[in-house]
């Protein structure tokens, strides 16, 4: 049986607009207007004060693994062939905190804290931002 | 709101079954969830058309249901409830539905209330990916990456580790309890006796999770019935009162939860003791979610139960075990009896089979008080009752 397809979002206006800027290399955040704050996953209004007037900022790129997990076995046939691979949380600079894979890496050289960095990877027709460690 | 209000001690659950199934190939979901309303139905003295209000939550594809799954339960049960729930907070679902139910009846609205689970997670011929969320919207920036629910709770035990120096060790020691309470209960999915040192050299699932910090699969059921006090005082078993409930929603996604090592049950926990007027230190045992050993430790910690960081020296100290200050899941729990795909439905049997003295695991001599606590998703949702006889 071959391996399913990486799963690729159902696309509304905020996915589109942020998977073309993924695949220009640029990371988008969105700020609120209102409020000044940033917030990350991107939706219509400002979680913080529930204003209508965010606007996308381009993140730095960097930041710190907040916690990762090296994937041996996963239930989901479309990651299969991959394991092991490690799944990461990471707090941008900006003070948001994304969903990530860690590209060329292992668990051993990773620790929850250490700085990282963004690196653009294509699967499938998506580009998704990975983060490998700064000192790369 | 300055003060929340429950009908504290007017709604009892007064009929409780587990299916003893732990595997059935070839038997549907809504199959095992029928035999499980007749059980529970008949333990309390009752009958299908005494059932006003109905609750389920079987969306997932080897629980048989679709959207609209309470409509198709209610239809292959063949009853007609005039109130319904299917609330759906995954393994929480069920101590929500519980403590919906308790409002309901205490309104007046219906008398008679049965809840009810069934699932094949481990025969279903369903295929099914565990995702928690889809990827349209929300989960555009999660999903891609290929999270699965076992990383997810992963993520917590790591960061609870860079925080507060736990171990694997640390965690393999609630397994290991589960385990020994397993090996008293003839229906649980495992009996054998495990040592900490199996449970840290079972497979890595996903780090630092292994295979003994996860739940077992099973084909299986459960349901419970609710009455009013008025109904319950005329059946013919020991009532079992719904002292206290909260619930709540932390996140769906991982990356929004800004605390890993908390989940929502300190706010669910906060609302169920307030409730119930009452103090951790006043609960004789406790039912806890244990879909992987790191649900527990969290839920140990957000309850109140022990200080935050503190769940180990808690574990190591014999607090969870039979004859400890908090004896948990004496049936066995998740990690070791039962755990088709969600667990609330048999968390809240076990307690209402322990505080009757019928626990088929391990027995707490004298307890007067059960708290359960669901978690539902990705460490998403969480609910929190208290029971009492």
């Amino acid at each position: 049986m071959s391996t399913p397809a990486k799963p690729v979002p159902y696309p509304d206006e905020l996915s589109d607009a942020w998977y073309e800027a993924t695949a220009a290399g640029r990371l988008l955040i969105q700020r609120c207007g209102a409020c000044e704050r940033r917030q990350f996953y991107p939706r219509a209004r400002c979680v913080h004060c529930h204003a209508d007037a965010l606007e996308w900022i381009e993140a730095s790129g960097r930041g710190r693994l907040h916690s990762f997990s090296t994937v041996h076995y996963t239930p989901n046939a479309e990651f299969s062939d991959d394991v092991p691979y490690v799944f990461a949380l990471v707090d941008l600079d900006e003070g948001v905190r994304v969903s990530t894979r860690i590209a060329g890496a292992t668990e051993e050289e990773l620790a929850c804290d250490m700085p990282v960095r963004v690196v653009f990877e294509a699967q499938g027709e998506l580009t998704l931002p990975l983060f490998e460690p700064e000192d790369r | 709101m300055s003060e929340i209000r429950f009908p504290s001690g007017e709604v009892a659950i007064v009929g409780a079954y587990e299916s003893p199934l732990r595997k059935a190939p070839g038997v549907h979901p809504y199959a095992i969830q029928a035999d499980c309303v007749a059980g529970a139905l008949a333990d309390a003295g009752l009958e299908h058309g005494d059932v006003e209000g109905f609750a389920t939550a079987v969306a997932f594809p080897p629980e048989g249901g679709d959207p609209m799954e309470i409509g198709e339960v209610v239809e292959y049960l063949g009853i007609e409830p005039r109130w319904l729930d299917s609330t759906d907070t995954g393994g929480a679902a069920f101590v929500s539905h519980a403590g919906h139910a308790a409002l309901a009846i205490a309104a007046g609205f219906i008398d008679v209330a049965v809840v009810s689970y069934g699932a094949s997670g481990r025969s279903s011929p369903v295929p099914a990916g565990d995702y928690n969320t889809g990827s349209w919207g929300p989960g555009a920036y999660e999903i891609p990456f290929g999270p699965s629910t076992v990383s997810s709770y992963a993520l917590a035990a790591r960061r609870h580790m860079h925080e507060y120096g736990t171990t694997s060790e640390q965690l393999a020691e609630i397994a290991v309890q589960c385990r020994a309470n397993a090996a008293l209960n003839p229906d649980a999915r495992y009996r054998d006796p495990i040592t900490v040192a199996d449970v840290v050299e079972s497979a890595a699932i996903a780090t630092p999770l292994h295979l003994y910090d996860c739940c077992v699969v099973t084909d299986s059921g459960g349901a419970f019935v609710l009455a009013s006090r008025e109904r319950a005082e005329r059946l013919s078993r020991k009532p079992v009162w719904m002292l206290g409930f909260g619930e709540a929603v932390g996140q769906m996604q991982m990356n929004q939860m800004a605390d890993l090592t908390a989940t929502a049950a300190v706010r669910s926990g906060r609302d169920a003791f307030a409730t119930a007027g009452m103090k951790p230190d006043e609960i004789d045992c406790a039912q806890l979610y244990d879909s992987f050993t790191i649900t527990v430790a969290l839920t140990l910690e957000s309850l109140g139960f022990c200080p935050r960081g503190e769940f180990g020296a808690f574990v190591a100290d014999g607090n969870i075990a039979p004859g400890g200050a908090l004896p948990i899941n004496t049936d066995g729990g998740g990690l070791s009896s039962n755990h088709p795909g969600r667990r609330g439905v048999f968390a809240m049997v076990e307690a209402v089979r322990q505080l009757r003295g019928e626990s088929p695991g391990a027995t707490v001599e004298g307890a007067r008080t059960c708290l359960v606590n669901g978690t539902g998703g990705s460490l998403s949702a969480t609910a929190t009752t208290i029971l009492g006889v």
